[in-house]
């Protein structure tokens, strides 16, 4: 549902660098997405096909790479992926603390784009 | 044919809402005015608990409220019956607020003789997790019909919210909600979350919510 407005911001972005570049289309997009977010990569494609029409990044393809959720230990530091469908019973495969801050899971990165 | 180039960009997404929602804290700031976003799905109890907290902080803080259920005056106009400034964020059909539009909205009031000012974000577990409104706190509410398994689906609402109130805590006895898992699963995503039972209907925990309120407003605003 807010794929909409998550697409523009990235169209925004994409096409300030487009006029810095003076790039004359648009052929790839490199994202970096936190599986905790609630995007779903068809829904997003959709959108900037939409949203893009009649700009230098109409017909752009959306590369993304997933970043999944980790969890740090606050005890050893030892870095595991969260189990999203379980999230009590968690403790650290290394010296089994339940304490953890959240890490990473939460990106939303554009990395780069391909243009001529 | 034109050659094919790999150009950097390094930028993150949403940084203008970002940009936005601290420049809006740093007015609130100035003005010595702190706002709460409350977020929860339709039906929890955010309406209910907004009127009992504004009882319990009559005459202690000076009080606002910024509505944002979708296409409806009903939220808002119960609130200014309480006697406390309210005004209706039309959010055209959208599924969440952004800085901007909370922005737009606080220009009704007189922020200067305001100390507290509490959002009612669209009903929806999604969508106002991902924008930043400026509030200087996060709170959401999750009632016990919803079921303790809501941190799994919604990971990243828990994972913002400073305060998690556990509402409709009248149906505990009545449901197989687990409260222990519950506050596991919230902590694992979020340790630092305060977790707070209350009940818009019996009141229970509504004056120990308000008075933790009260003290982060006091914080802000000293
Ligand atoms: N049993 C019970 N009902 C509640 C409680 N809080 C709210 N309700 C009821 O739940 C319904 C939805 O509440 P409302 O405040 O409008 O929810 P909102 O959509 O989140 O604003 C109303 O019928 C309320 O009376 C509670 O703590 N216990
Ligand atoms: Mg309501
Ligand atoms: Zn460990």
């Amino acid at each position: 549902m807010h794929e909409l407005p998550v697409m523009q911001s990235i169209l925004n972005v994409i096409l300030k660098h487009a006029v810095l570049h003076r790039v004359k289309k648009v052929h790839a997009i490199g994202l970096s997405v936190g599986t905790l977010s609630d995007l779903e990569e068809e829904w997003m494609q959709k959108y900037f096909d939409h949203l893009s029409t009649g700009t230098v990044a109409e017909g752009a393809q959306l590369r993304i790479q997933w970043i999944p959720a980790m969890l740090s230990c606050d005890e050893c530091g030892n870095r595991f992926e969260l189990d999203k469908t379980r999230l009590d019973g968690i403790t650290c495969p290394s010296c089994g603390q339940k304490k953890f801050s959240l890490i990473s899971g939460r990106e939303y990165h554009i990395r780069d784009m391909e243009a001529e | 044919m034109a050659e094919i180039r790999l150009i950097e960009i390094k930028e993150e997404i949403l940084t203008d809402n970002r940009k936005e929602a601290d420049n809006l804290r740093a007015k609130l700031k100035k003005t010595g005015t702190f706002l709460l976003n409350l977020m929860s799905s339709p039906g929890a109890g955010k309406t209910t608990l907004i009127l009992k907290t504004i009882e319990q902080l009559r005459g202690r803080l000076r009080m606002g409220v910024l509505e944002a259920d979708i296409d409806s005056m009903v939220d808002a106009e119960k609130i200014a019956a309480s006697g406390i400034p309210a005004v209706q964020i039309r959010t055209g059909g959208f599924c969440h607020l952004d800085a901007s539009m909370v922005m737009k909205g606080l220009d009704a009031f007189d922020l200067k003789c305001l100390d507290l000012v509490i959002i009612e974000n669209v009903g929806n577990l999604v969508c106002p997790a991902e924008f930043d409104t400026g509030a200087v706190r996060n709170a959401m509410i999750l009632s016990v019909p919803e079921g303790d398994d809501k941190p799994l689906k919604y990971p990243l609402m828990f994972s913002v919210s400073h305060v998690v109130l556990v509402n409709k805590i009248d149906f505990l006895s009545l449901s197989d909600f687990d409260m222990d898992v519950f506050r596991e699963r919230v902590h694992t995503l979020n340790p630092a979350a305060a977790i707070m039972e209350t009940s818009g209907r019996t009141g229970q925990g509504v004056a120990a919510w308000a008075d933790w309120l009260e003290c982060e407003v006091k914080a802000f605003i000293a």
